[in-house]
């Protein structure tokens, strides 16, 4: 059971009263892309085993959509933050590199 | 390979069975194969035993990292059915199914394969029209299935109750050629037929690389050195992502966990499975007397072969509401496997964007029914290039729109 925080309401909960919505950060192709970028941005996925980026909503609380990082490996979660983004603040990169130090974001560079 | 038989118990019994011979060998991986085949579950063993058996390629490894059949293979609730709703779908999965009715006589092993008849409870109007369709589909696929009604459910199945406060029973989708089998001993039964044939199944094996040449494989790289290969079949279900990552591909699955439970032992009083996807739960009652349950997925991607609790409990209230009299039972058991979801609930089995890798993955919630049709079409794949009965699964159908779409017909329990 995992318990997660909203980070629009604050409101901690168990997972039931979430709804998990799949991989964050995808890129949504238009009317004018190709067979291949709606294939991406449709079905492939990342499906990592280890940190994963993902989509949920809080259903029975605000009801707003936000991202979450989990690991799912471990299931241990390493925070939530806003929707609103193309990429995960720092503080949860921060927070995910204390535990793997060798993950990077995309074409995130070595420091 | 001493042949078991009615003689060789009876053999046995006068001393004291000391002279069964192990059922398959211990191998130590050789240096170089025709074929690897990564994943000792059901398919990889039945990919391996038909490839021996139907176009005679015998240098075959089968590499395991864990131990052989440990994976979903022995997790699953051992239902054996065919009534899909595609053309594609009833084609391999009835090949299965007709394939698991000789399977004990084809492997000389027992896999206890019991034809006992599976129903899938049809509880809303929408499902009563959609198993119809099934039916009427199944009827022109040369699948034999009926719609009936709750009369015909209630003389089948008479622990059930039809008319739960919820969810009544409005009539079912009857196959009486489905069932169950036993499913440790389809993995042992190939395993030990693959092993009479010269075949290598090497455990506690794990690939941690793919190695190309040219956009070609040439081998895998293990926790036991080096391997090479002109061929490679990766059929190892949850973590398909993780070996197409080393091959350097993507592939159209998510991986999540479906968790299973079984009850303490009781009498026989269910001899058919039922199977109700509105309320997500099927039961059946194994030989030893255990109710075996079933549920739905976790909603979110997870690797670790256990799920939510809330959803066993959603799947028992379910199921308690339909039969009353297990509500006193007491649960023995609740394990958890990573099932690899595609798009459209229909698997992959398919040439990959490197040359001589082939994938057999995305069974999702239910591969358990079709290990042998998998094994058969994937070895024909493998050993020709092509088959008829996976030619509609190729990975390319994601990008051509050309879906095998399952999800509407068998969402939840598969």
């Amino acid at each position: 059971m995992l318990i997660l925080t909203c980070p629009c309401c604050h409101v901690t909960a168990e997972e039931t009263e979430f709804h998990a919505g799949g991989e964050a950060h995808l890129t949504r192709i238009g009317p004018g892309g190709s067979e291949g970028e709606f294939e991406s941005y449709l079905f492939m996925r990342q499906n990592p085993k280890g940190v994963h980026l993902e989509r949920w909503r809080h259903v029975y609380g605000c009801g707003k959509w936000f991202h979450l990082a989990r690991d799912t490996a471990t299931l241990h979660v390493y925070g939530a933050y806003s929707a609103q983004t193309t990429a995960p603040p720092d503080h949860i990169r921060t927070a995910i590199k204390d535990r793997h130090p060798d993950w990077r974001w995309q074409g995130e560079v070595n420091q | 390979m001493k042949k078991y038989s009615v003689f060789a118990v009876a053999r046995e019994a006068m001393r004291h069975h000391s002279g069964w011979p192990r059922a398959w060998r211990d191998a130590q991986p050789k240096r170089r194969y025709d074929v690897i085949i990564v994943g000792a579950g059901g398919h990889g063993l039945a990919t391996a035993y038909y490839l021996g058996k139907n176009f005679g390629v015998t240098n075959v490894a089968v590499l395991e990292k864990g131990w052989l059949g440990g994976g979903n293979t022995g997790r699953n609730t051992t239902i054996i059915r065919s009534n899909y709703l595609q053309d594609p779908s009833a084609a391999i999965y009835e090949k299965s199914r007709s394939l698991y009715e000789t399977l004990s006589q084809d492997l000389n092993y027992n896999v206890m394969f019991s034809p006992r008849g599976v129903i899938m409870l049809a509880q809303t109007e929408h499902e009563v029209r959609g198993y119809k369709r099934t039916a009427h589909a199944n009827a022109l696929q040369g699948v034999s299935t009926e719609f009936i009604g709750p009369e015909r459910v209630k003389q089948l199945v008479p622990i059930i109750n039809l008319d739960g406060p919820r969810y009544p029973v409005l009539g079912g989708l009857w196959q009486a050629r489905g069932g169950t089998a036993r499913h440790d001993a389809v993995a042992w039964g190939y395993a030990r037929a693959c092993s009479d044939m010269g075949m290598d199944i090497i455990q506690k094996c794990e690939v941690t690389g793919v190695r190309q040449t040219g956009g070609k494989v040439t081998g895998v790289s293990t926790t036991r050195g080096d391997i090479d290969c002109d061929k490679l079949g990766l059929v190892v279900a949850g973590h398909s992502g993780q070996l197409a990552g080393m091959a350097g591909f993507r592939l159209p699955i998510e991986s999540v966990a479906l968790q299973a439970l079984v009850s303490e032992p009781i009498k026989p009083c269910m001899d058919v499975v039922v199977m109700a996807n509105t309320v997500h739960g099927y039961m059946s009652q194994s030989d030893k007397g255990e109710m075996v349950i079933g549920g739905g997925t976790d909603g979110y991607n997870n690797y670790t072969q256990r799920g939510s609790f809330h959803h066993i409990e959603e799947t028992v209230r379910a199921l308690v509401e339909t039969f009353p009299m297990i509500s006193r039972l007491k649960m023995l058991r609740q394990w958890g496997g990573i099932v690899d979801v595609t798009g459209d609930r229909s698997p992959i089995l398919s040439k990959t964007p490197v040359e001589g890798i082939f994938i057999n993955a995305g069974w999702g919630t239910g591969g358990f029914k079709a290990i042998p049709g998998s094994g058969w079409g994937f070895a024909e794949l493998m050993a020709k290039g092509h088959s008829p009965l996976t030619q509609a699964f190729g990975l390319e159908r994601f990008a051509e729109g050309r879906f095998i779409d399952e999800s509407v017909a068998a969402g939840v329990a598969h």
